[in-house]
């Protein structure tokens, strides 16, 4: 019986994890690269999920939505930039900032609290039509997204842009001097960070069927789990390694939860259980007295 | 080549902590001067560099380098002309990145940069070979990260690194103080290997009196933000501790300077 549930489990999660790895993806490029903890993410992702819904309601073809939402992403990450490199505003309080201005924003993007999808044609309306297993041809699309999405990145941050931006997050002074605006690369990097949640956001919304403006709480100690768990497998010594952990990491993520809800977790208690999953695994490095924890963030 | 006029810094202007770290300062640095800048703790030495480097701005006077006036340009847009190594060893490199992109970002100093590829073939030929001049054998490690590395062998990397791209200006702040001695001597050979073979113009901040005494043309001691003295030539050369000690020791509180 229980054999037969697991099993079941594993394509969820498997579209789930791979819809929600683009979120971990921005927090890879905010939180490792940049070092910088970036909060906008739980305002971002549902903003990708208000605009994609709005204009496909209003007609829209949903892949132009799709593009205005990772647009609007990208804006108000760079307005979080903004905020911390040229207000000098802390980074967690610009974040936060963002985040509280966006649920006012995705209000008024949606005009009201949630839009419903399902009897309209999304992006992925085509491929549900398919005469096969549903799960086969979506999770098709996610995995060629996603992957596509996590190459770009590789390539990026091994160009000289690329690294002037990791060397920001690494040793700012260093890379200053060697003449780089490191506000700029900021900027760009949570920009780019938040265009990548807003895509997942976005994509999300057309998977399930609405868009709902509370649809963000979380994401971002959601996001930070899935980073955590892919390290642990792969390690974080390259970016294609930390890109790579942080989409197995959001599948493995989604496993354990659908797992844990499974075994009589109640659905409620999920956020719970995540945050004492993050605390446990930055936790206990530091009661071991190792010498660094597994976070070094700029401007907190 | 470098000039500095009447420069002034003060810190926390109007409070209780105000201090006047430069004060009225003025320099002339001509092209290939190797000055050795001395002074005691507080006397300034590091603010003198803050302000060539453009760290922070000056209250007061005006700043030229090759006859533009650089007074209020950011730091990043004077890296063309200047090359800064720090004291801490972790600070001139990148350590979660490796030598050769390390290099690479070393080799764009001051221009701009695109989507090109960051490490290309050639590059990576000619960093290996760049790196052979270390002796340290870096040049079969290109793709280990820098933190692998001993900070004798980062701050060997730093200096390689300014030469990649030759600044205008050699900034080098106490570059060789948190090395052992051995490792210090070998960072300090290096440094005027290169220094020569380049023709570098260099300001080096140190806080050992026999190391300013020994290298370079031409040596200023820094006191309570102005320059107390400024010898260079025969008269530099003929310097030693014991005569420096002799007329200005009573400026010379810092112990560690005699040593």
């Amino acid at each position: 019986m229980i054999s037969f549930g697991l099993l079941r489990t594993i394509p969820i999660s498997l579209e789930q994890g791979l819809a929600y790895g683009l979120v971990a993806l921005g927090i890879v490029i905010t939180f490792r690269i940049l070092a910088f903890p970036d909060l906008t993410v739980d305002g971002s992702f549902p903003l990708g999920a208000a605009v994609v819904s709005r204009l496909i309601m209003e007609g829209v073809s949903p892949i132009y939505g799709i593009i205005m939402a990772v647009l609007c992403g990208f804006l108000a990450g760079c307005c979080t930039g903004f905020l911390n490199t040229k207000l000098k505003i802390n980074s967690l309080l610009a974040g936060i900032l963002m985040m509280t201005m966006l649920y006012s924003v995705n209000l008024r993007i949606m005009g009201r609290s949630n839009i419903q999808l399902l009897t309209v044609n999304t992006i992925l309306t085509p491929l549900e039509n398919l005469d096969v297993n549903r799960f086969i041809p979506i999770i098709t699309f996610f995995f060629i997204t996603v992957f596509a999405v996590k190459f770009l990145t590789d390539m990026f941050f091994n160009t000289q842009l690329g690294f002037a931006m990791r060397a920001t997050g690494d040793n700012e002074q260093m890379i200053r001097t060697l003449g780089v605006n490191t506000d700029h690369m900021t900027i760009l990097g949570i920009g780019i960070s938040n265009a990548f949640v807003a895509l997942s956001g976005a994509l999300v919304a057309q998977d399930q069927g609405f868009s709902d403006v509370g649809m963000g709480i979380g994401m971002i100690v959601a996001g930070l789990a899935s980073i955590i768990i892919g390290e642990a497998l792969f390690g974080k010594r390259t970016v294609r390694r930390m890109t790579l952990a942080a989409i197995v990491g959001s599948i493995m993520y989604k496993l354990i939860i659908s797992l844990g809800l499974r075994l009589g977790l109640a659905p409620t208690d999920l956020k719970m259980a995540t945050g004492v999953m993050v605390i446990l695994a930055l936790g206990i490095p530091a009661l071991k007295k190792e010498k660094e924890g597994k976070l070094h963030l700029r401007g907190v | 080549m470098i000039r500095l006029e009447k420069v002034t810094k003060t810190f926390s202007k109007g409070t209780i902590d105000e201090k006047t770290a430069i004060n009225g300062l003025s320099l002339h640095v001509r092209k290939g001067d190797f000055i050795t800048v001395i002074g005691s703790n507080g006397a300034g030495k590091t603010t003198f560099l803050n302000l060539i480097s453009g760290t922070f701005r000056p209250d007061d006077g005006v700043i030229f380098i090759d006859g533009s006036d650089v007074t209020h340009l950011p730091e990043h847009k004077r890296a063309r002309y200047l090359g800064r190594i720090f004291q801490d060893p972790l600070m001139g490199t990148a350590s979660s990145m490796t030598i050769e992109e390390n290099l690479a970002m070393a080799d764009l100093r001051g221009s701009p940069r695109g989507l090109k590829w960051g490490v290309t073939k050639a590059l990576r030929e000619h960093y290996r070979h760049t790196l052979s001049i270390l002796e340290l054998g870096l040049e079969t490690r290109l793709k280990d990260t820098v933190s692998l590395l001993s900070g004798g062998q980062r701050q060997s990397m730093t200096l390689l690194m300014v030469t990649l791209s030759l600044p205008k200006l050699l900034l080098l702040d106490e570059h060789t103080a948190a090395l052992d001695p051995k490792t210090a001597q070998k960072v300090m050979d290096l440094t005027k290997k290169i220094v020569e073979k380049n023709n570098l113009t260099t300001i080096m901040v140190t806080h050992n009196m026999q190391q300013a005494i020994r290298y370079g043309n031409r040596m200023i001691m820094l006191h309570e933000g102005g320059i107390q003295f400024d010898i260079e030539g025969e008269e530099k050369s003929a310097l030693t501790v014991e005569g420096v000690v002799r007329r200005f020791g009573a400026e010379l509180k810092d112990e560690a300077l005699l040593v």
